[in-house]
């Protein structure tokens, strides 16, 4: 327990370093609502309305405000990860690369003082020049040279015995504070070892973070050549037929069977202990089991998704018919309809409304579940596609897979709510 | 009329009502909340089956629902998956009626109730008066012998309300259906029954019954005219200190 303390303190630390980002983050949001509101942008109709606080039934989302974040999303990323896309002055600053020297002053064993320099060669990521020539000297300590990537620090040990005093005229003890340079900052290990740290700027690794350039010319590579020994397009109408497949399947048990929960009182009964139990299971909490039963095949993603999206769409189909006025039922059957006419024309169009939001929700979960189970287990799909890269750190198919695997989430939940606006138009205006 | 709520106990809901219709009658239902009005039109709908005695139509007994006694309910009872045309032509429909036989049918109900060309409409297009018409326009399309309202007009505005009393008259005296109406407006029980039923609660009986010539002045008249009768405001006054005494015992006979 003592452990989860310790790990609840090291997050709280870690949200309070965040906290000056997200500070300037919001104010700067702040800061620009405001330049829109004085520009007179913000207004707009509601103008002549003097209460505009509290009404907030009455909010709608500023279309500027949304293409404005979206484009400060794009520019710092593209700042802080030197992207070419912006200008030079929007970039932020970059790591020292380059020559940079120093000089130490170390005491050795025999009591005797001596200065040497080291000249250090930063380069940047992922170049290994040879050191430079440097000529010893001639004193007790020699002149050195070491070469190190931007981003990363070097050790550079004092010759043997001897004790460093001073870095550029600073007095330096062994784990204390370092010594401030032009280009970087050397200080003493606990050892007594010089590290070398240049400047690292400010800019993200692109294995962190790759700039969106990076990118994009990823997506097209992989889009030309495909990853992984199948296509883009292939990777991704595998997820989404699994998505489909499971979806259709559970609506087609889901439906009845809610229908029979909800019009007669033994069937809901019978199935609702199982329909509760199963409904809070996170459909991921089933993938070790489904792996063991079915295995990582196809059958297996297809039986997962059936059960995430089952228990949603008898719950939707149920509240569908349970939902109908008596009133409606009441009419028809005073206008001469047979309880299967009661049924076709009364029961079943009421409970639409209540069935697409379902379905809905439950193509949100399907694909959050599929993406889930590619990451665990899959020789294609998104997830899958993600995965791998990962373990090669290939941050920016990484970041493609993210992006592609939200645009389709956000696909189709549009999709669904252009069908619910065409199929059930009655929806909330009865 | 016995309930048995799941708590326990029984609620006697009514008790030896006894009503005649006679064919082509317009019988109003006036009461306090908790007399059993709805639970009477219930039984006569066949919704509900009465705990001791009989509802019977032309000497046969009601067992359910059936399309010879309609019905227009006070509101949300239209289909909103279906345009207003589909609304009213629902009951042929169901019987089976020919496409042909069904749109003739459902143009002239909707010029009766004065919606004409209102057809392809969607149900949350039309206001709440312009449903209850669609409503009684269904309602008349099941060519029922006995049309039951349960009030029909309660949830609408008062101006609406008014016009839909003179639609309610004239399509009583132009179809010649018995017509048999439950509200809670005294103006509208006086206005739209030929005899109006005074029922009393706990237990729900009929308290008494008026013979009111109303109807058949305003029928094809103003209802303005008839409303201003002194005849009408006596009645009026009667009934309404009539319930007000009622309603008054159920606040002093209720506990908290």
């Amino acid at each position: 327990m003592s452990g989860l303390a310790g790990e609840a303190l090291e997050v709280l630390w870690g949200a309070l370093g965040v906290l000056p980002w997200v500070g300037a983050y919001l104010l700067l949001v702040a800061l620009l609502g405001l330049l829109w509101r004085a520009l007179g942008r913000g207004r707009g109709d509601a103008a002549r309305r003097t209460v505009t606080f509290g009404d907030a039934g009455a909010v709608r989302g500023s279309p500027a405000a949304a293409v404005l974040s979206v484009v400060a999303v794009f520019l710092l990323w593209a700042s802080f990860t030197g992207s070419a896309l912006v200008p030079s002055w929007l970039r932020a600053p970059d790591a020292f690369t380059g020559t940079g020297r120093f000089a130490y002053l170390a005491e050795l064993p025999d009591g005797s003082r001596d200065e040497g320099t080291v000249t250090v060669l930063v380069a940047p990521p992922g170049e290994s020049p040879p050191a430079p020539e440097v000529a010893p000297g001639a004193g007790a300590v020699p002149d050195a040279a070491v070469v190190v990537n931007a981003h990363r620090s070097v050790l550079v040990p004092p010759p043997e015995g001897a004790r460093v005093l001073a870095v550029e005229g600073q007095a330096v003890a062994p784990g204390g504070p370092p010594v401030a340079l032009p280009w970087g900052a050397v200080s003493l290990t606990a050892r007594g070892t010089l590290q070398v740290t240049p400047d690292p700027g400010w800019r993200m690794e692109p294995i962190w973070l790759p700039p969106p350039e990076a990118v994009a010319a990823r997506l097209g590579e992989v889009a030309r050549d495909g990853y992984r020994n199948a296509s883009l397009l292939e990777h991704l109408s595998y997820s989404i037929f699994r998505v489909v497949t499971g979806f259709l399947l559970g609506a087609l048990v889901g439906i009845p069977l809610g229908y029979a929960m909800g019009l007669s009182g033994w069937f809901r009964g019978w199935f609702d202990p199982v329909v509760e139990f199963m409904r809070p299971v996170p459909p991921l909490a089933l993938i070790p089991l489904v792996i063991i039963w079915a295995g990582i095949g196809e059958g297996g993603k297809v039986i997962l998704l059936f059960l995430a999206s089952l228990w949603i769409m008898a719950i939707a189909a149920r509240a569908g018919v349970s939902g109908v006025r008596l009133s409606k039922v009441h009419a028809a059957y005073s206008l001469g309809a047979s309880r299967l006419q009661v049924l076709r024309h009364v029961v079943v169009p009421n409970s639409l409304p209540d069935i697409f939001t379902g379905a809905r929700v439950a193509m949100g979960v399907c694909w959050g579940t599929v993406v889930a189970a590619e990451l665990v287990a899959a020789d294609r799909g998104a997830g899958m596609m993600i995965m791998a890269a990962s373990k090669f750190q290939q941050t920016d198919v990484v970041l493609m897979g993210i992006a592609l695997i939200g645009l389709i989430g956000w696909g189709i939940d549009l999709l669904m709510r252009a069908a619910e606006r065409a199929l059930v138009p009655w929806k909330g205006r009865a | 009329m016995l309930f048995r709520p799941p708590g326990g106990g029984a609620v006697e809901a009514l008790r030896d009502v006894s009503l005649d219709l006679a064919s082509g009658d317009l019988v109003s239902v006036l009461g306090p909340s908790g007399c059993g009005k709805t639970t009477l039109l219930n039984i006569v709908a066949g919704f509900l089956a009465p705990t001791a005695g009989a509802v019977s139509l032309d000497g046969r007994p009601v067992a359910g629902p059936g399309p010879e006694r309609g019905m227009v309910f006070q509101q949300g009872a239209l289909f909103e998956w279906m345009s207003v045309a589909d609304n009213v032509a629902f009951g042929p429909r169901m019987r089976g009626a020919p496409r042909a036989e069904r749109l003739a049918l459902v143009e002239r109900l909707l010029d009766t109730v004065g919606l004409a060309g209102f057809g392809p409409k969607a149900i949350y297009e039309l206001s709440g008066g312009m449903q209850q018409r669609v409503a009684l326009a269904r309602c008349l399309a099941g060519d029922p012998e006995v049309v039951l309202m349960d009030e029909p007009l309660g949830a609408l505005d008062a101006l609406t309300r008014e016009k839909m009393q003179g639609l309610v008259l004239r399509v009583w005296r132009e179809t010649g259906k018995t017509v048999l109406l439950i509200t809670h407006s005294v103006e509208e029980a006086l206005l739209l029954g030929r005899r109006l039923v005074v029922m009393a609660p706990r237990p729900g009986r009929v308290h008494r019954v008026y013979e009111l010539p109303f109807a058949d002045l305003a029928a094809g008249a103003d209802l303005r005219e008839v409303k201003r009768l002194p005849l009408f405001a006596e009645r009026r006054e009667e009934i309404l200190s009539m319930i007000w005494d009622m309603e008054e015992e159920i606040m002093a006979g209720a506990t908290p």
